[in-house]
């Protein structure tokens, strides 16, 4: 009799689970932290310590860059509003951390994807929204020209706990050439650091080093060497284990990239509606039903380029019109030489 | 943890660690493992430790006595110093040390060496190093002769206790720590020869130093500030100390005809020491856990090599973290234990 009860039981268990899948797909789709940023109304963005370009605040405490646009573009997309965000400046050592433990719910810091952290420690990266790759700084006058100019004893400054240190030794290892690293905490130290001469060079991705030597006393006598030691895709990662907040994150970045394709900008975006191309009405939300999907409304993405603009107006805004890197290089639509390649979204 | 797919475990310290390190007293690059990373910092955290427990000590029973002083000026130079270095902050005093002092110092093309052999240059002090051979006979006789050394004194307490005369201990002490090692140069095959720095040119601009030894500037700056902050707290231990010794024994002292370099060593400081020891206690293990501000300058102690890129590379917070933490706390511990048995052996024995 216990027995079968207990079977009975299990099996209308089993029943209950199968329908709310069946019956309550929408509610599925609404994931925690999608839950827990509406109820609380912003979006909680983890970024650097003050990287111009990338993530700055100004004076007056507002932040810019492409990587804080990607965080206003969740905003826009999951709340209506780019500026329901709430920046959380993270040291490279803590960034991880502040993710996996709650503090934080997209990570948007000039993080570079790779395998180890993308598999091994709770993290899911979602895209690339900056392709990077290492670079040395120097002093003009040293003579030094190219990255075969290093000597044994050349002393390095670098920023702990990230990449760089690991491709640093990577390529002096492979040069044969024994070197010394001076690694610091905050990048501030690191500039201060190689401007007294502390060290010969200075070495981070080469967007940073173009950044941070408008930091230097004198910006004009250093320069960065020709040669990119390491490949640095740089991109927002997601907590793992919510897929549908992990997609929507992917998604506002992508369409962002894809208003750019289809010449979709924050100033033509509502006339858009109208275009003839059928990619074009769905990216405005004239077409289909893909916020659904998402477990939004339909004008999320037209939100998202209306608000923040297209991946474009915001390199421009951000990195090329502030000096720092004029030229979009590598991060140029794939139409237009340039390897910035997103799946369509419909 | 398992919902946030984060995985726990102590293997990830066998793994090759692909980092290297500025400055290690053992051997160590990129592939060796985690856990020699994690000795790497271990040691120079230790180092660091040391080397500013032994000069804020100096310091400290220095300033400690200058502030007891009848003249005015050597007094209030010693308040002064005192008062400004105790209330700044250590870090603050960490990035003047490190960045003010930076800036003074010359490139390595420009240092002017000092004795000929030391080179004290924004890159580094450079000091001569020693090569040995056969290294391990000279340790052994070093060994030897502290030894024989405390087989002297037990001697000669024995020997004061049952007839009254006084041996001149020091005096054997040193003579057995010269003669014993120079024996071992002159019959055990010891040899040691000197290497100075040689500066070497990088490129057209910059230089360095090569040979010799190395300490970076990160050491030197991270020593001095937190021996010039802790040294003032153990000034005021010391101060403490001697004030608490009352006038009489002194007096009384003086009154049995001892000197008064014997009012000093066998009345005063043993009852002082007593008085300074705890509180000194408590300043070291504040200098022992301050030194992990290292990672603000770059020195390469527990905190940066072990609790920084190591944690970064491996992304294993709580396992880096709670081993950081036991090592700090046996760190503090041991230095505890020896503190207390020190002071033990100092306390009044009733008999």
């Amino acid at each position: 009799m216990f027995k079968l009860v207990k079977r009975l039981t299990s099996v209308v268990a089993m029943f209950a689970v199968l329908f709310t899948f069946t019956t309550e797909t929408m509610a599925a789709k609404k994931s925690k932290t999608l839950k827990n940023t509406q109820k609380k109304g912003f979006v909680r963005c983890g970024v650097s310590q003050g990287l111009p370009g990338f993530s700055n605040a100004d004076a007056a405490g507002n932040w810019t860059g492409v990587d804080v646009d990607v965080c206003r573009a969740v905003a826009a997309a999951v709340l209506g509003d780019a500026s329901k965000v709430k920046f959380t400046p993270l040291s490279a050592k803590e960034r991880f951390t502040a993710l996996t433990s709650n503090e934080i719910d997209i990570l948007s810091r000039n993080t570079t994807w790779t395998l180890s952290r993308d598999a091994d420690i709770g993290l899911t990266f979602v895209g690339v929204n900056f392709y990077d790759g290492q670079g040395f700084m120097v002093r003009k006058n040293s003579g030094i020209s190219s990255v075969n100019d290093f000597k044994a004893g050349v002393s390095a400054c670098t920023n702990l706990g990230t990449t760089t240190e690991l491709n640093m030794r990577d390529f002096f290892n492979s040069k044969g050439i024994k070197y010394e690293p001076v690694t610091f905490e905050k990048a501030d130290e690191v500039v201060a650091a190689y401007d007294a001469g502390r060290c010969d060079t200075y070495t981070t991705d080469k967007s940073g080093l173009a950044a941070q030597r408008i930091k230097l006393s004198n910006p004009d006598d250093h320069m960065v060497l020709p040669e990119t030691i390491s490949k640095e895709p740089l991109g927002p990662v997601v907590r793992q284990g919510d897929s549908v907040w992990e997609d929507i994150v992917r998604w506002s970045l992508n369409t962002m990239i894809e208003a750019e394709e289809y010449g979709v900008t924050s100033a033509n975006a509502d006339m858009m509606k109208t275009s003839d191309n059928p990619a074009v009405k769905r990216l405005v939300g004239a077409e289909g039903e893909l916020g659904a999907a998402l477990g939004l409304d339909n004008e999320w993405s037209l939100r998202i380029i209306k608000q923040v603009g297209n991946y474009g107006e915001s390199y421009k805004r951000n990195i090329a019109d502030t000096g720092i890197l004029p030229d979009r290089g590598p991060n140029e639509l794939w139409t237009k030489g340039g390897i910035l390649y997103v799946p369509p979204a419909r | 943890m398992e919902n946030r797919g984060i995985t726990f475990g102590y293997g990830f310290l066998t793994q090759e660690s692909s980092f290297d390190v500025q400055f290690s007293l053992i051997e160590y690059d990129g592939s060796h493992s985690y856990f020699r990373a994690y000795l790497v910092g271990l040691l120079n955290t230790i180092l660091v430790s040391v080397i500013g427990i032994i000069f804020a000590t100096i310091i400290g029973v220095v300033v400690g006595i200058a502030r007891l002083s009848s003249n005015y000026l050597i007094e209030r130079t010693a308040a002064i110093y005192v008062e400004f270095f105790r209330n700044i902050p250590l870090l603050l005093q960490i990035f003047f040390w490190y960045f003010a002092a930076l800036r003074a110092l010359p490139l390595p093309e420009k240092a002017e060496p000092m004795f000929g052999v030391f080179f004290l240059t924004i890159k580094g002090f450079f000091i001569p190093a020693f090569i040995w051979n056969n290294l391990y006979i000279f340790i052994y006789s070093v060994i030897a002769a502290i030894i024989a050394i405390f087989f002297v004194r037990a001697y000669a307490k024995k020997k004061q206790e049952n007839q009254g005369t006084q041996t001149p201990v020091l005096l054997i002490s040193i003579g057995l720590l010269i003669i014993l090692p120079l024996l071992s140069f002159l019959l055990g095959g010891v040899d040691a020869s000197i290497e100075i720095p040689v500066i070497e040119q990088l490129s057209k601009t910059s230089f360095t130093f090569k040979g010799g030894l190395k300490l970076p500037p990160e050491l030197i700056s991270l020593a001095l500030a937190l021996s010039l902050y802790t040294a003032t707290f153990i000034a005021e231990c010391v101060r403490a100390g001697v004030q608490g010794v009352s006038k009489g024994q002194k007096e009384a002292a003086a009154s049995i005809g001892l000197t008064p370099n014997q009012v000093l060593k066998l009345v005063v400081m043993p009852q002082a020491l007593r008085i300074i020891i705890p509180p000194t206690t408590n300043q070291y293990l504040n200098l022992t856990k301050n030194s992990s501000l290292a990672a603000a300058i770059a020195y390469p102690d527990l905190v940066l090599v072990f609790a920084g890129t190591a944690l970064m590379q491996t992304g294993r917070a709580i396992e880096i973290v709670s081993i950081t933490m036991l090592t700090y706390l046996t760190l503090s511990i041991t230095i505890s234990i020896f503190m207390n048995w020190y002071n033990k052996k100092i306390a009044i024995k009733e008999k």
